[in-house]
């Protein structure tokens, strides 16, 4: 403290080098300062206004004037609340699925085949080579794979593990399937990173202090992975519960699997009801801040990221 | 481990036959040890000798390769690391980040599920003086704070062996020389067997009652502090433990008490009782404090022996005493501790003295003399010093 008043005391006087190095500060931080001003804070006033609008009087449709028609709210929260429930569990039921699928693999690139540096570069290039083939691709593989033709269904359809008149694309399962499947690779690579930089004589002190590998793995090893662990079920959350592509009727998805998402495109680009699809994506937003919010708090994570 | 209760006192513990081979290479070979009960053992040596290697495989964090591993008395052998009565003082120390100075100390009687841990634990860390702190986390911590959460940590369990590997490395002079009190109260207080590994001869020589020197994985020498320094066997323990001035040649008279070696054309005498060795080539040493520095040649006697004339060619001024640097013709360099009985050094670089020291005071060791390690022969120059400065570095940062 008496440190910290004596610094901004001695730096008041001598004026000009503190002065010129905000200056230099504002100018390295303008163009951020400009981008974000220009791309994110005028696109979201933009959205606000246009979630708040009323159509147009002797318009056609799609012609909305500026008003403030909270009204849009009531009505798109009436509609759609199927759909944005269903976004949400999807989004939650991917996460942790995704969670389970990545934690071993993320432990075993980061931790059991440290001593082994070339597996696991080749192990992460594996997570990441997915990447190089385009999104949409490859969600529209998986959707032949499991197209009612596909070896898969037909050999399930054998074995009367699937009726006969079932298939899987336009589920809920091939829906959350598919958001799981492309969204692994964003769940393990934080987990990784953090695993990768987990202190080992952490888990020899537990083992010394009575603590069998289990115990040690739930009060030693969660905990300090915990920064991955929130970034990456957060990378695969936000993204998933606003996902259209998996739950689209065109990929993996159905009339019944409709998340918000396609509710906010068919809104946009075919209902063209601009103020509903725009009152729609301001309440994706406000949920996933909320629980976010509340996850990053709840789980104690500040001082460890 | 039973649960719910401590153990009631210190093991003994035993190694029989341990051997522990890595890829590459053998960390320990072949090692026999008895720790008894209520002891306070040490394990001294270099980097890389296999001390750390060897209080690893108690904890049982290490698996040896041959061998067993006895616990009072019982095989712990095949047993995992948290199965063993045992705890460690981690070099690193291994805090626990994410938990509280408190719940660290409480960790390990939670897990044996021992009524009142938090309790139990709060009387540690006021046992260790850091009572006040029992909320903080330890990033919170100095070093030396952390350090006593270590130990809180690992005796609250009251183990039946605490093992302790080089856990004053990280502190400074007092607050080492605070620490290594309370772990010697605390040990009289408690009354646990402590295995303690470390490369400082001074840490081990004022806390253990044993010490085993170990060296290239095997254990050159065992005893209590006074024993290795007055009597060290090998030149290995001759120079770890403190410095030694040593010399070679053959014995060339005996009495019944003593043996006398030709060292360069001089008759050093050396008492039976205290060399190893008494026919053929031997290596003859006696401690740099326990030489006197003559100007004048001193009368030739039966109780001491004579080496000299030399010249001295460095003299350093360390406080309560002076080193001087002797070069005696034929023989080598010679390191002689003198007390600042007057001011300041007494002789000058350059003087011609004598050196003499009492019979009683040699030794004689059980090395074969034939091939003198070329570790041990002194080699001052800059460049040699550079060189050790950085193989030592490196091994250090290896074993991190």
């Amino acid at each position: 403290m008496a440190f910290a008043a004596f610094a901004s005391t001695a730096a008041a006087p001598t004026d000009a080098p503190p002065r010129r190095r905000s200056r230099v500060a504002l100018l390295l931080l303008l163009p951020g300062i400009l981008y974000l001003v220009l791309f994110f804070l005028a696109p979201l006033v933009s959205l606000i206004l246009t979630s708040l609008q009323a159509p147009s009087e002797f318009g056609d449709i799609g012609m909305y004037s500026y008003a403030f028609r909270w009204e849009n709210y009531v009505e798109v929260i009436a509609q759609y609340w199927p759909h944005i429930l269903r976004s949400f569990g999807y989004a939650l039921i991917a996460t942790v699925l995704a969670l389970l699928f990545s934690y071993p693999l993320a432990y075993f690139i980061g931790v059991t085949a440290r001593r082994w540096p070339l597996l696991q570069s080749l192990m992460l290039v594996l997570v990441i080579a997915p990447f190089f083939i385009s999104f949409l691709l490859r969600t529209l593989a998986w959707k032949q794979l499991l197209s009612d033709e596909s070896f898969l269904v037909t050999s399930l359809k054998a074995v009367s593990l699937l009726a006969p008149d079932a298939h899987l694309t336009g589920t809920a399962f091939s829906v959350i399937f598919g958001l799981t499947y492309n969204f692994i690779p964003f769940m393990t690579l934080p987990l990784y990173t953090t695993l990768e930089r987990l202190d080992l004589r952490y888990l020899e002190a537990g083992n010394d202090l009575y603590a069998s590998r289990f115990h040690t793995f739930r009060t030693v090893t969660i905990p300090l992975s915990m920064p991955g662990i929130v970034a990456g079920t957060l990378l695969t959350f936000i993204p998933a519960a606003g996902d259209y592509i998996n739950a689209s009727r065109d990929f993996l998805g159905g009339a019944d699997t409709q998340m918000i998402g396609n509710v906010i495109e068919a809104n946009f680009l075919v209902l063209l009801n601009y103020p509903a699809a725009a009152s729609l994506s301001i309440i994706l937003m406000t949920v996933i801040l909320v629980v976010v919010g509340v996850y990053v708090k709840r789980s104690g994570t500040e001082e460890l990221l | 481990m039973s649960r719910g209760a401590f153990a009631d006192r210190g093991a003994d513990l035993e190694l029989v036959g341990i051997q522990k081979r890595f890829p590459g290479f053998t960390a320990i070979e072949h090692l026999d040890l008895v720790i008894p009960a209520g002891s306070f053992f040490a394990l001294l040596g270099p980097s890389g000798c296999g001390k750390t290697t060897t209080l690893r495989l108690v904890a049982g964090l290490e698996d040896p390769t041959g061998g067993r591993i006895l616990i009072g008395g019982a095989d712990v052998t095949a047993q995992k690391a948290y199965q063993r009565p045992v705890n460690t003082v981690f070099q690193s120390y291994a805090l626990f980040p994410h938990m509280t100075v408190l719940e660290n100390v409480a960790f390990g009687l939670r897990r044996r599920k021992i009524p009142d841990a938090l309790g139990k634990a709060t009387e540690a860390l006021r046992l260790v003086e850091l009572g006040h702190l029992a909320a903080r986390k330890p990033v919170q911590l100095s070093g030396g704070q952390q350090q006593r959460v270590a130990l809180a940590r690992a005796i609250v369990n009251r183990p039946a062996l605490l093992l302790l590997d080089e856990p004053l490395g990280a502190l400074d002079l007092k607050l080492r020389r605070q620490m290594q009190l309370e772990l010697k109260t605390i040990q009289e207080e408690v009354g646990l067997t402590f295995l303690h590994v470390t490369h400082d001869q001074e840490e081990a020589m004022t806390m253990a009652d044993t010490i085993a020197v170990m060296n290239k994985g095997r254990i050159e020498q065992l005893g209590a502090p006074e024993q290795l320094y007055e009597l060290p066997k090998t030149a290995f323990v001759a120079n770890f433990l403190g410095q030694s001035n040593l010399f070679t040649g053959p014995v060339v008279g005996e009495t019944s008490t003593a043996i006398t070696v030709d060292i360069a054309g001089r008759s050093i005498v050396v008492p039976k009782t205290r060399s190893h060795r008494h026919a053929g080539d031997v290596t003859i040493g006696v401690r740099p404090e326990k030489l006197t520095l003559h100007r004048d040649k001193p009368v030739p006697g039966s109780g001491h022996n004579v080496m000299g004339p030399g010249r001295v060619t460095d003299v350093s001024f360390t406080g309560v005493s002076t080193q001087y640097l002797v070069r005696v013709p034929g023989v080598g360099i010679l390191i002689v501790f003198a007390q600042n009985r007057s001011f300041g050094p007494v002789e000058g670089e350059g003087d011609e003295v004598w050196v003499t020291w009492n019979v009683e005071h040699g030794f004689g060791l059980d090395d074969d003399p034939v091939a003198p390690d070329p570790r041990f022969v002194a080699d001052t120059t800059t460049k040699s010093i550079a060189a050790q400065r950085r193989a030592a570095l490196v091994t250090e940062l290896e074993e991190a």
